[in-house]
């Protein structure tokens, strides 16, 4: 589904950030991420999702047989890629309820197919928000205007399940969630989860793991995956922290230089 | 990877760039004058317009007064400086006869409206609209005459109104805004050659939204209309002005003067959307708007609002102001002005609070794309005698890109030590960041643009009649459904 081979990207302004990255992720999986501050992660959420503000150095990213650097944001969105963001913006005086229309519409536009009804538009939204215990009054307000952090995670959540998408992005969905809220988003994110789509959850901390279980575990360092595994590799890294990750790394490195 | 940003930005240049779609001329011959501006020329306009003596007076005092006056540059805006010598002050479509019905009316003239998308037709008849078209200068056609006649309303062009009611005109002509109140209503005083006049008889809620299209079509004619809407004891009427011009390469000078009068418990809701041609991205051309608008809430609890989008003219300088002299008297403005390419906009309002419990409310938005410059210029006053008045104003701005320009000139004045006054202003930038969440949920860059604005502006949109908040939402380049109110 999805393949980043050797992936390089700098800042606009200059700061190489990810420095060769390969990933390959098959439809039904959920692979996470995990890695100190500073090592690229949400860089790389922004560069898959298509944000402004880097420069692609080299490497190259195919999703779903496409060039996804070669899309437009808008086009990555309708292709079936999305980002739950970390901190969602506010869109003062747009309703909720009509952006989400609005960008459901984009999307079966850009597949060619035609807009929903509205009235079945609405029937789907508002199973949804029961789903993720939102408060239906909020989707009539304006776009995570005055939302707590709690509720515009819940509310990412509910644009994906409408939007349906078949690779999903979470990037530091769990961050200013407290257990009660971490426990509802990670069982809309599961109830989402089948074969034919895949999750790429971006975390510090392993708590989240434990409610969303991925089916792989990678490290990332400096711009690149240093170490992969399987679930188990996040407890380990809860218990024994990042650097011993590197210095396996590094160690490995030296013994090829040796050699 | 070309990044994101050069294409949005180019995108927002774009859209801050777009062609003026209104642009043509429509080919009727006009009957007019050399340009200049002297005593002969006005009373060239007034005999041709059968006025009574009172108004050839009026008009030449206001003349006289206006060689004494010079042109204010206190206003955020630059041009270079008006000839008005060289102005043409009249010019009207050769046949000035009234017509029946539509099919007498110059098939041309009707193209021309239609491609305006001017509501002259069945369609819009169906819509409850009544129109006075104003083309250049004089007033064409008329609909729903019957339907307000019989609730004596009165709704026709004030050349009419000198005719047939003279009486209620020299009562109320000039009665809120002095002929003499500032350069440009003595020039338009001395000038003017048409407009509408509206009296809503007591205890009368006017059935039809009543509403004037404007177009200034003969070449290098400045436009000077004058309104006057008298909303009598108990009555209420809202009022609709739209506006277009043709595609121009000489700067055209609009001065027009527009007066409300409330008396006791009557509502005057007056709703504009100017779409005037505002030049080229390097300011070439366009309209030059130098429009004194004000209201008189005369009688208690009575209530004036004034709503505008103002979208159009290279120049702009425009204060929709309300005089709340009634006890409990209300007065409003809601604002929305867009400036792209080279467009200067100060606009604003004055509420001036005389009567006890009188309460006012701004709200402006300002949007600036392109190179344009939007300024917000407000005057709360309020006056010994108004005990607990209260205001309350709100002005946002928006900017568009990097090249442009927002600035707020707030003057509050409290002379009395139970007013309240509160007021809150805003400057945002529409964020990368922004658009970058609408564009990962699939909405292209071109609808987020609109959303993101049109929700922006949404207070002032629901304040607009419904059909006008359609125009303004295209206007903005918006294409939501039924989004509004």
């Amino acid at each position: 589904m999805l393949e980043i081979n050797n992936l390089q990207a700098k800042i606009d302004d200059g700061k190489q950030i990810l420095k060769g990255l390969t990933l390959k992720m098959n439809p039904g999986e959920v692979h996470a991420i995990m890695g100190p501050n500073g090592s690229g992660k949400s860089t790389l959420a922004n560069i898959l999702a298509g944000k402004g503000g880097y420069e692609v150095t080299g490497g190259s990213v195919d999703f779903l047989g496409k060039d996804l650097l070669e899309l437009e944001a808008d086009e990555r969105a309708g292709e079936g890629l999305f980002l739950a963001f970390q901190y969602p913006v506010e869109l003062p005086g747009v309703n909720g309820t009509y952006f989400l229309r609005t960008a459901l519409n984009s999307i079966r536009k850009y597949r060619g197919e035609k807009p929903i009804e509205v009235r079945d538009f609405q029937v789907m939204i508002k199973e949804k928000a029961a789903e993720l215990q939102l408060d239906p009054q909020l989707l009539s307000r304006a776009v995570n205007e005055g939302f707590s952090g709690g509720e515009k995670k819940r509310n990412e959540v509910l644009q994906m399940s409408i939007l349906n998408p078949k690779l999903c992005v979470l990037d530091e969905t769990d961050s200013g969630l407290d257990i009660d809220a971490l426990q509802i988003v990670s069982e809309g994110v599961n109830r989402l989860r089948n074969k034919d789509n895949a999750f790429l959850v971006i975390t510090h901390y392993q708590r989240l793991l434990t409610h969303i279980v991925p089916d792989f575990v990678h490290v990332m360092v400096d711009g690149k995956i240093i170490k992969s595994g399987g679930k188990e590799l996040a407890f380990e890294l809860e218990e024994r922290g990042y650097s011993w990750t590197r210095d396996e790394a590094n160690a490995g490195a030296n013994n090829q230089a040796h050699l | 990877m070309d990044t994101n940003t050069d294409n949005s930005t180019q995108f927002l240049e774009e859209f801050s760039e777009r062609e003026y779609k209104w642009g043509f001329t429509t080919d009727i011959e006009s009957e007019t004058l050399e340009p200049g501006l002297n005593e002969e020329v006005i009373t060239f306009i007034s005999k041709k317009k059968n006025e009574p003596e009172f108004m050839l007076q009026w008009r030449l005092e206001a003349f006289k007064k206006w060689k004494e006056m010079e042109e204010p540059d206190w206003a955020f805006i630059n041009y270079p400086p008006i000839n008005y010598q060289d102005i043409i002050y009249y010019s009207a479509p050769k046949s000035t006869a009234k017509y029946q019905s539509l099919d007498e009316v110059d098939p041309e003239l009707l193209r021309t409206y239609e491609k305006l998308g001017i509501p002259l037709s069945e369609q819009k008849k169906l819509a409850g609209v009544a129109v006075d078209a104003v083309f250049d200068s004089v007033s064409v056609a008329t609909t729903y005459k019957a339907e307000l006649d019989k609730h004596g309303i009165i709704f026709c062009s004030i050349s009419d109104a000198l005719r047939d009611h003279p009486e209620l005109v020299k009562k109320y002509m000039g009665s809120v805004v002095p002929h003499t109140d500032n350069f440009f209503t003595c020039l338009n005083s001395a000038v003017f050659t048409d407009g509408s006049f509206v009296y809503i008889p007591k205890g009368v809620r006017c059935p039809l939204e009543l509403s004037t299209y404007f177009r200034i079509n003969a070449k290098n004619t400045g436009q000077f209309e004058r309104t006057l809407i008298i909303a009598d004891e108990g009555s209420y009427v809202s009022y609709l002005e739209g506006c277009t011009a043709p595609m121009r390469d000489e700067n055209q000078l609009h001065a027009a003067v527009v007066e409300l009068i409330a008396m006791d418990n009557a509502t005057i809701k007056y709703s504009t959307i100017q779409n005037w041609y505002p030049g080229d991205e390097n300011g070439k051309g366009g309209i030059y708007n130098f429009v004194t608008k004000r209201g008189l809430c005369q009688g208690v609890n009575s209530k004036i609002s004034w709503t505008q989008v103002e979208t159009g003219s290279a120049i702009t300088w425009k204060y929709p102001s309300c005089i709340l002299k009634g006890d409990n008297s209300v007065g409003e403005f809601y604002s929305v002005a867009l400036t792209s390419k080279m467009q200067q906009a100060d606009t604003g309002t004055k509420m001036i609070h005389i009567g006890k419990n009188t309460t006012s409310t701004i709200v402006s938005k300002g949007i600036s794309a392109g190179r344009g410059q939007n300024s917000y210029r407000g005057l709360v006053k309020m006056m010994k005698g108004a005990d607990n008045a209260r205001n309350f104003s709100q002005c946002d701005s928006m900017l568009i890109g990097s090249k442009c320009g927002a600035h707020t000139f707030p003057y509050i004045e409290v002379k009395n030590p139970t007013a309240k006054v509160e007021h809150e202003a805003t400057t945002s930038k529409i964020g990368e960041d922004q658009l970058f969440y609408c564009n990962q949920r699939g909405i292209p860059t071109e609808d987020a643009v609109s959303m993101i604005v049109h929700g922006f502006c949404k207070e002032v949109f629901k304040e607009l009649p419904m059909e006008f908040a359609v125009e303004a939402r295209q206007l903005l380049a918006i294409n939501l459904e039924g989004s509004v109110g």
